[in-house]
């Protein structure tokens, strides 16, 4: 084997006093050769970013490195003075980010902030020669038309092309090892694909070493060549990828494993009946521009139509933009639709007045994506659950006895009542969004990306809980995602869109064996992992 | 809220705000009993300097003492601070509320209507207004309260802007509850840190426009308050520095242990300023 690029020996990171626990990262020891790709790979809260930012030496203010070293080259990063990190930084390690938009500067050109980049650390005198090295690293990301990409403002950009655009600023300096944390997270899954393709074509290429961060075993079993595993600051397992995946010894992995959803599906659909909901013909456009441009009409839904029936999940399944979500709060009225009509137990409530739709509003319900916003912060969780109940005037003391009931169904106990949302973390919010809109004892459960933002054994835990809760209170639920891989695993039937029309439809499983259109066999092959993360 | 508390009570210049203004109310409270014979009782030659017997700081240019004076006078000013803080907050939420809730024509027109009020000289539109009214203890403050919300209804509105799309404010539309308990229970608690915070620096800004006023001779006649102690000595200046350098001062510590205090709200209910 030969020497490696990096190794990290018992690093310990500590958090400042007060934290939940005293250190993030704790006696961490890593090795990186060249030419590989080492994933380290943990939920959220298990120091495998913070052990990726101490290499580049980017802790956050109040954390601090406390023991251990990073070796590059034979000096120790961690007592390296900041000019000699600085000189490091970019050259010899280059980072790339979650969030690309946050990561670019708004008000400069793409073309200025690659060529400040290469002009900082390389004495290039003329800016022409610096834009054209940028423009060829821009088509060494498969970028079209790169000239013009260069006078382009970060805003003017999809979310894939500015990805590729911080991953081109990262090896303007040919780097030998690329730190990429959690780069495909914010990114749809077919761009998601493309990116990960990119990462690692260009990693053999250029034979340099890559740190990926990621919480996704799906992407792992992509790219790894090696895998750790973290957990609470501490490396549970490391190995080759091979062996991790197909052989994983520890029980925490195996956990992990066996949380990805496979996107096979094995549910059967429900016998249609009369339906309880139908949806026809549903359009809602978005106007831009202010009052001095012309106001161009974006269609967000476009002639959409669905039936829901008792007892069934029905999944909508699309990329950003795709007017999945504009579609449901259409259907509960958050938004008012243009044109359309939604039948609900014979009334068309696509345009009912606020008044007579008040009635019937308890009984669509909704679960919402973000786990922080959706409780009001300044309300206990007693007060958020029977919020709805009092709403229709029912009596506080029966509503609480109630609320301590559904509580239990979602698995929390009923002293949760008396505490405040932000000593929950995000799957219990989560718990507790859906015991709010049970309280109701709705017909139509409405889950708008439920598990999105959780990490995946507490997603896995969170589908089950909506999957049984469907069944006991005999829910139709209109399930959001964009995730192929959790519709496969709670919809009994699926609807594809694009763009706000609907692509395909129909059984989940007949949709995932023989999708009809190119668009679904494209978002199918574009699941990470696919193929790859054999049953456990 | 308790942690906010916590935090306000740690720090040491909003405590100090805090004990110099409970002095300050104290005495205003008090005055009645302390001082029974009422601020504009002669009780000596004029002009007579502090120290003088039975005058701790002495006379005015009518030979009242000066000391009933600022305990009498601290009455006013925290009553017409207090009052027209008040006043402007109610409507300033109301305005605010509504506009940054509801949005659309009816935000456009209620943030004109505010932009209006702002664009006018505020003290000159205030003097119009309290001569037109007779000066009197209400018009001061009517006078206050109309040229003082629109701040209040900006930083409402505000709050409401982005308050109104969180999840948990359309969660409660799906719970099918009305607009009027959306925004009295879900959404002005969670805009109330920056209203107490703009508040209680208004009570400090609203005592200087009454001392203002006072001075000017626009207050209320039969009312002695700061402004108007140094409004009826300033003749006397330049021989006899007491009568306006102490109400003067009475204003100024005043105003300035409200910001103090305006400030430790503001570190202490913003969660991003906490430490």
């Amino acid at each position: 084997m030969a020497e490696p690029l990096i190794s990290i020996r018992d690093l310990t990171v500590a958090l400042p006093p007060g934290a939940d626990r005293a250190h993030a990262v704790d006696g961490v020891s890593l090795t990186i050769n060249p030419n590989e790709i080492l994933c380290i790979v943990g939920e959220s809260g298990s120091g495998k970013s913070l052990t990726g930012h101490a290499v580049m030496g980017l802790l956050p203010r109040g954390v601090t490195a406390s023991g251990g070293q990073i070796l590059f080259e034979g000096a120790d990063l961690l007592r390296l003075p900041l000019s000699g990190i600085r000189k490091l930084r970019g050259r010899d390690i280059a980072m790339i980010f979650q969030d690309p938009m946050a990561a670019l500067n708004p008000v400069v050109t793409i073309g200025r902030q690659i060529t400040e980049q290469i002009r900082a650390h390389r004495a290039i005198s003329e800016k022409k020669e610096a834009l054209d090295l940028a423009g060829g690293l821009l088509a060494e990301m498969g970028l079209a038309d790169p000239k013009s990409l260069l006078k382009c403002f970060p805003h003017q950009l999809s979310g894939g092309q500015r990805q590729r655009v911080m991953i081109a600023m990262a090896l303007s300096l040919s780097p030998r090892l690329l730190i990429a944390d959690e780069p495909t997270t914010a990114l749809d899954v077919t761009t998601q694909a493309q990116i990960l393709k990119l990462i690692k074509r260009i990693q053999t290429e250029r034979a340099m070493s890559v740190l990926f961060i990621t919480h996704d075993f799906g992407v792992v079993a992509d790219m790894a060549d090696r895998v750790a595993v973290m957990r609470h600051g501490r490396v549970v397992e490391e190995g080759a990828a091979t062996e991790v995946l197909g052989n994983p010894k520890h029980s925490y992995t195996r956990a992990l494993i066996a949380a990805v959803p496979r996107g096979v599906s094995t549910l059967q659909p429900v016998a249609q009946d009369k339906p309880l909901l139908s949806v026809t013909d549903m359009s809602k456009k978005f106007r831009r521009g202010g009052i001095f441009s012309s106001a161009a009409a974006v269609k967000a839904v476009d002639k959409v139509s669905l039936t829901l029936n008792r007892g069934e999940t029905l999944g909508i399944v699309g990329e950003s933009g795709s007017g999945k979500s504009t579609l449901a709060r259409c259907v509960i009225r958050l938004l008012d639709p243009d044109e359309g009509a939604v039948l609900f137990d014979g009334a068309d409530i696509a345009r009912m007045k606020p008044r007579a739709l008040r009635p019937l509003r308890r009984r669509i319900q909704m679960v919402f994506q973000d786990p922080f916003s959706s409780l009001n912060p300044r309300q206990t969780v007693g007060e958020i659950v029977i919020a709805g109940p009092r709403a229709y005037g029912e009596d506080i003391r029966e509503a609480r006895a109630r609320a301590a009931d559904i509580l239990r169904l979602v698995g929390l106990n009923s002293e949760t009542m008396n505490r405040f949302p932000h000593e929950f973390s995000g799957g219990q919010r989560q718990r507790i969004g859906l015991a709010r809109a049970l309280m109701l004892k709705p017909d139509i459960l409405i889950a708008d990306e439920p598990v999105s933002a959780l990490d995946v054994t507490v997603q896995a835990q969170v589908l089950k809980l909506l999957d049984d809760v469907r069944q006991q209170m005999n829910l139709a639920m209109l399930f959001i995602t964009h995730d192929m891989r959790v519709a496969a695993q709670v919809c009994h039937r699926v609807m594809v869109m694009r763009h706000g029309q609907v692509v395909e439809s129909g059984p989940t499983r007949s949709v995932f064996a023989a999708p009809s259109s190119d668009y679904t066999r494209a978002l199918l092959a574009a699941i990470p992992g696919r193929g790859r993360l054999a049953a456990v | 809220m308790r942690d906010s508390l916590r935090v306000f009570l740690s720090r040491p210049i909003p405590l100090v705000g805090l004990v110099i203004f409970a002095v300050i109310v104290a005495l205003a409270l008090l005055a009645p009993l302390l001082f029974a014979r009422g601020p504009f009782t002669i009780v000596g030659m004029p002009l007579l300097p502090p120290g003088a017997p039975g005058l701790l700081v002495g006379s005015d240019v009518l030979g009242r003492d000066m000391a009933v004076g600022l305990a009498y006078g601290a009455r006013i000013s925290l009553l017409v601070g207090i009052t027209s803080t008040l006043c402007a907050v109610g409507i300033g939420v109301l305005l605010g509320a509504v506009a940054g809730y509801y949005g659309g024509w009816l935000d456009d027109l209620l943030m004109r209507v505010t932009e209006f009020f702002q664009i006018i000289p505020s003290f000159v539109l205030l003097m119009v207004l309290v001569a037109f009214m007779q000066p009197s203890l209400s018009s001061t403050v009517i006078g206050i309260a109309l040229i003082t919300w629109p701040q209040v209804a900006r930083v409402v509105r505000g709050e409401f802007l982005s308050l109104r799309g969180r999840e948990f404010v359309q969660a409660a539309r799906t719970l099918g509850m009305g607009d009027v308990r959306i925004i009295f229970t879900q959404v002005l608690p969670n805009a109330l840190p920056p209203i107490i915070v703009v508040g209680s620096m208004m009570v400090g800004s609203a005592i200087l426009t009454e001392s203002a006023l006072s001075f000017l001779g626009l207050g209320d006649p039969n009312l002695l308050s700061w402004g108007s102690m140094i409004g009826g000595s300033r003749s006397a200046m330049w021989v006899a520095w007491w009568t306006t350098v102490l109400p003067g001062l009475a204003i100024m510590i005043t105003v300035l242990a409200l910001n103090f205090i305006g400030d430790g709200l503001n570190d202490a209910l913003n969660p991003r300023r906490r430490r």
